[in-house]
């Protein structure tokens, strides 16, 4: 039987992440992959915030192969028939060191693998872990077809299904509530066309979210993400709030009817579909995050729930290769003192604290109860359209006075208690 | 774009003896709602005529989304063995 310091389930961004950390310490690392290479399970919106994590494996940012520094900022909030879009473009996001950049996962996770086996970590692709190998109560290493692997320490960096965080008995039934599904179509479309739809320069790129009515009073939205050839175009929505309208509203038609909104239709024009790609997102914040460690294990990413929806701001691979590399360090720590016990372990627990990952998870723990509102997704949107259609519009009768129009609207939709309530909600976030 | 046809343009490697399997007699008694159905984004399950669900698992994303609606575990969904299932290329 092989015996290894660390094996590594999963090359994602948190597995991947840790590995190149513990191989650059001169760590026995083994990363193994269900897919065919790293990259070819996972899935992204599109986007990376780049500030959180320069300061983890600072060495290797310079050539990381982004697809667009994201320099323009889009929100759109849509209603039955019409759409606003806000537009911000600071002059810093077109200035190194940039603040977000596109990734398309199978490029870029195959750049990080092949950065963490040049430091001395072994990926195994095509292997598919079956279970834990544990000893007196103790995790101890993999278990896959025919073959056993023993390790000093499990990262458990299995994605947001984590099969082996449930088998270790750190994490319990995922709730529907705590969960969202994103679905996804990547767009092919030449840089040039690209640039001139987007009015961007060379490597620019524009980040856009829509809210309103696209997802039918469901907890959710679209994005949309521009990449050199590509867009990413996608809907996510709350697994608890489909389950909740009873099959009135589905996956897949969420999407379909995305795509034809005239919004994105003259956006995407004479673009190929060059996938589709689903996977399901840890919505649930601070209070479903899992149990972090245990002797010999340790959770990261999306498998231990980091990830964060800020309504206007969505993260999750930012807090995967932080929490990765943290893993790395607790390792790193546990190794020296030859000592893997939980007690050992809970080193990681206390290096997350002190990071962002916790902080700004505490800091929005609130903030999917506040979105978890339908009139955020149905009466609010159509209330801001109307107001601004109707302080837009010149008809055939004379126009009242602006603020007449726009007090009469308020009265309508904000004067009430209802309304009053989720301002104050909204505040909590 | 029908959803056959979104799935055409992704990289499978099917597995014949499928990673999905149904306890229909859980899946009749206890789930009325059929979650299955609404949530799955490549349309994997479907109704036979008798009403029972039907995986397709060919066509499966490995999203999971399927197994966190199904509430009362009548599903048996396990990731594809190694080499099999969906590729992604471009995501």
């Amino acid at each position: 039987m092989e015996h290894v310091d660390a094996v590594v389930v999963g090359a994602g961004l948190a597995g991947l992440s840790c590995a190149y950390t513990l191989a650059k310490a001169g760590i026995e690392v083994l990363v193994v992959e269900r897919g065919d290479y790293p990259g070819s399970k996972n899935v992204t919106g599109g986007r990376l915030y780049t500030n959180p994590v320069r300061q983890y494996m600072t060495e290797i940012w310079d050539e990381a192969p982004f697809e667009r520094h994201v320099t323009k900022e889009r929100l759109t909030m849509l209603s039955d028939q019409s759409s606003i879009t806000v537009e911000l473009r600071p002059d810093d996001f077109a200035k190194k060191p940039y603040h977000s950049h596109t990734v398309i996962r199978p490029v870029f996770d195959r750049w990080l693998a092949e950065k963490a086996t040049a430091a001395g970590a072994i990926i195994v692709p095509t292997y598919k872990v079956e279970g834990l190998l544990t000893e007196g109560g103790k995790v101890a290493g993999i278990r896959a077809e025919g073959d056993t692997i023993a390790a000093n320490v499990v990262v458990a960096a299995d994605g947001a299904l984590s099969f082996i965080a449930e088998q270790a008995g750190l994490r319990s039934r995922h709730d529907p509530e705590d969960y969202a599904v994103g679905v996804k179509e990547t767009v092919e479309l030449p840089s040039k066309t690209i640039e001139d739809r987007f009015n961007l320069r060379g490597d620019e790129g524009c980040a856009q979210l829509y809210f309103g009515s696209l997802t039918k009073g469901l907890t959710g939205g679209g994005f949309l993400y521009t990449n050199r050839t590509s867009i990413s175009l996608g809907v996510v929505v709350g697994i608890g709030a489909l389950m909740h309208s009873a099959g009135q509203v589905e996956t897949v038609q969420l999407m379909d009817s995305f795509k034809q909104l005239p919004e994105i239709a003259s956006i995407i024009e004479g673009g190929e579909t060059l996938e589709y790609s689903a996977h399901v997102i840890p919505e649930g914040g601070f209070e479903s995050i899992s149990k972090l460690y245990s002797s010999g294990i340790l959770v990261v990413g999306d498998a231990a729930g980091f990830a964060l929806n800020m309504g206007i701001i969505v993260r999750g691979m930012d807090l995967a290769i932080a929490s990765g590399v943290l893993a790395a360090e607790t390792i790193k720590l546990a190794k020296k003192n030859a000592d893997f016990s939980a007690a050992s372990l809970a080193t990681y627990e206390a290096l997350l604290n002190r990071s962002f990952i916790m902080r700004d998870l505490r800091t929005f723990k609130n903030a999917r109860r506040v979105l978890d509102n339908p009139r955020l997704f149905t009466k609010y949107p159509e209330a801001v359209v109307s107001l601004m259609t109707d302080l837009m519009s010149i008809g055939t009768e004379p126009k009242p006075k602006l603020s007449s129009t726009a007090m009469k609207h308020f009265r309508k939709h904000f004067l009430n208690l209802s309304a009053l309530r989720d301002a104050l909600s909204l505040m909590r976030v | 774009m029908k959803i056959e046809e979104k799935l055409g343009k992704d990289v499978f490697k099917v597995d014949k003896e499928g990673h999905i399997k149904i306890d229909t007699e859980i899946c009749r008694a206890k789930c009325k709602p059929k979650y299955c159905l609404s949530v799955c984004p490549a349309k994997v399950y479907s109704l036979d005529p008798n009403g029972d669900v039907r995986p397709n698992p060919d066509g499966c994303l490995e999203c999971g989304a399927c197994v966190i609606a199904c509430l009362d575990e009548a599903l048996s969904w396990h990731y594809p063995k190694a080499g099999f299932g969906v590729q992604y290329r471009f995501t």
